[in-house]
């Protein structure tokens, strides 16, 4: 990608811890944090509360990439879902540590802590969160 | 509010110009529709023009100065916008032209769309396209663009059974258009077999379910529709502009299979004609993938929720069914310069409206829709436009 890497760090609370927020009027809980719930607005500014989410859910779709960014060309054939976790929120990420015809939709993952990608051989390196099957 | 018409279209030839420049393209398409419309450069009182990513795609911003520069009209110093919203740029150009009419701020004004795709590599292509995914939330964790609407695909085949051969046939029908378009990238027929046997890109969608990397502009010069006939026998008149947006990532929005911005941008453009799904004659909706014309039918309310696939299984969107989708070859056939898309779109329906469709034309068109998506659906457009 080849950003200023300041911009990685300011979602390392996010992509190394699973932090989220919730909101203090309706009790929705967002990942990753919103500045305010778009669902109540106002009424909530201020009321946004962290909250630590357990990376546990389940797969709603997913994807198997056959031709990938250069980041993930060595990576081919990956699959890439939208995982519903526990408390609400829905993310976009990889499924890794099983067969590829394991993955089905209604799959219970968790979360593991890994490499996502690299800026080449010699530039920074970025982790965060995949999914594997619960055991 | 007062009426709208578009009262000319110029278009280039879509596909790999590799001899032609971002400038002469969106020069040609300038200059098409004006010669076609009957003004002279003097009356034009603004231009908007749609672009994704020029600067990506060839190093380039400040595209509104540029445009009015290249067409020749930087001596007369009219005001020219450039607007983006990904895919939809087009769209949100020809719906910007349309306000600034219809509000009596301008009479007479250019809308262009373009996009020069081919002067970068094809990985860088694909990288570009994806920046209208959510970089840090989606794209940072290996989802690629077509690996989005695969996974629109993969949730409505097991919500709705829909099958990778009725995504295929979308694209059969789509290339059975386009051969008869004589701009359009690809004026080939493909086999069902083609499609659903060609490199698999993100399952479940092909290389044959993805709409190609192109190079392209396209012009219409808009008018209050008062003084149409004052310059053309030929003006159609815009009867309705809707637009809405939704989360920019696919997975934030509570349907996967559903576009809301769709859905609302169809709802507003509906009510404002006073008319209902049942009215319009003819479409283009926006197949960047198969399956995305699948979810346009059903979210634009020509189907229900579910019923896309068999709709194409039914031949309802072919160009003798009742409701003729993509005439013009759709993304697939007629080619995606992104930023021309959207009022490209525009010209089908209004030269169909002219009954200038030549070998493409349905006969008795007096409604039609352009529905125009930006990423998976963060923004969309709805214009719906009427024979005068």
């Amino acid at each position: 990608m080849g950003e200023a890497v300041a911009r990685f760090w300011r979602e390392i609370p996010q992509r190394y811890n699973f932090m989220g927020n919730k909101c203090g009027s309706c009790e929705r809980i967002f990942f990753p944090p919103r500045e305010a719930c778009p669902f109540c607005r106002r009424k909530s500014m201020g009321k946004m509360q962290e909250v630590q989410l357990t990376g546990k859910g389940e797969v709603v779709t997913y994807t198997i990439i056959h031709v990938g960014p250069e980041e993930f060309e060595e990576q081919v054939p990956y699959p890439i879902a939208i995982i519903k976790l526990e408390e609400g929120p829905q993310i976009t990420g990889q499924i890794v540590d099983c067969s590829i015809d394991d993955i089905h939709i209604g799959l219970k993952v968790e979360s593991t802590f890994r490499r996502i990608q690299a800026e080449g051989y010699t530039g920074a390196i970025y982790y965060g969160y995949k999914f594997k099957k619960c055991e | 509010m007062r009426d709208v018409a578009v009262i000319g279209v110029g278009l280039t030839q879509f596909g790999e110009l590799w001899e032609k420049s971002f400038r002469e393209l969106i020069a040609e398409a300038g200059a098409k529709a004006i010669l076609d419309s009957g003004i002279s450069g003097k009356e034009v009182d603004a231009m908007y023009v749609g672009s994704m990513s020029s600067g990506r795609f060839i190093g380039q911003e400040h595209i509104g100065a540029l445009v009015a520069d290249a067409s020749g009209f930087s001596f007369a110093h009219v005001p020219s916008t450039r607007v983006e919203g990904a895919c939809a740029s087009g769209g949100l150009a020809v719906r910007q032209g349309y306000l600034a009419v219809a509000s009596g701020m301008h009479d007479v004004v250019v809308v262009g769309g373009i996009e020069k795709m081919n002067d970068v590599g094809g990985t860088s292509a694909t990288e570009t396209l994806a920046t209208a995914a959510d970089q840090e939330w989606e794209a940072f964790f290996g989802a690629t663009f077509p690996g989005i609407y695969a996974m629109i695909a993969t949730r409505h085949m097991h919500d709705y059974g829909t099958t990778r051969e009725q995504m295929a046939q979308v694209a059969v029908k789509n290339h059975m258009n386009g051969v008869l378009n004589p701009y359009a990238q690809y004026r080939k027929e493909i086999s069902l077999d083609a499609v659903l046997n060609a490199t698999m890109v993100a399952y479940p969608l092909g290389l044959l379910d993805c709409s190609p990397v192109s190079d392209g502009a396209a012009s219409i010069v808009l008018c209050a529709a008062e003084k149409a006939k004052k310059y053309t026998n030929k003006a159609v008149k815009i009867i309705a502009a809707g637009q809405a947006s939704d989360t920019l990532a696919l997975h934030a929005r509570e349907n996967i299979c559903t576009l809301q911005a769709t859905v609302h941008a169809a709802k507003m453009a509906y009510k404002q004609a006073n008319l209902t799904p049942k009215d319009i004659d003819l479409a283009e909706v926006h197949d960047c993938f198969t399956i995305a014309e699948i979810c346009a039918i059903e979210d634009l309310g020509f189907v229900k929720k579910g019923e896309g696939g068999k709709a194409i299984d039914n031949r309802i969107t072919t160009r003798d069914g009742s409701l003729p989708v993509n005439t013009s070859g759709g993304l697939k056939a007629k080619g995606h310069p992104v930023g021309a898309t959207g009022v490209a779109q525009v010209i089908e329906i209004a030269l169909q409206l002219r009954g200038d469709a030549e070998k493409r034309q349905v006969p008795d068109a007096r409604i039609g829709l352009a529905h125009n998506v930006g990423g998976s659906g963060a923004t969309c457009t709805v214009h719906i436009l009427e024979a005068m």
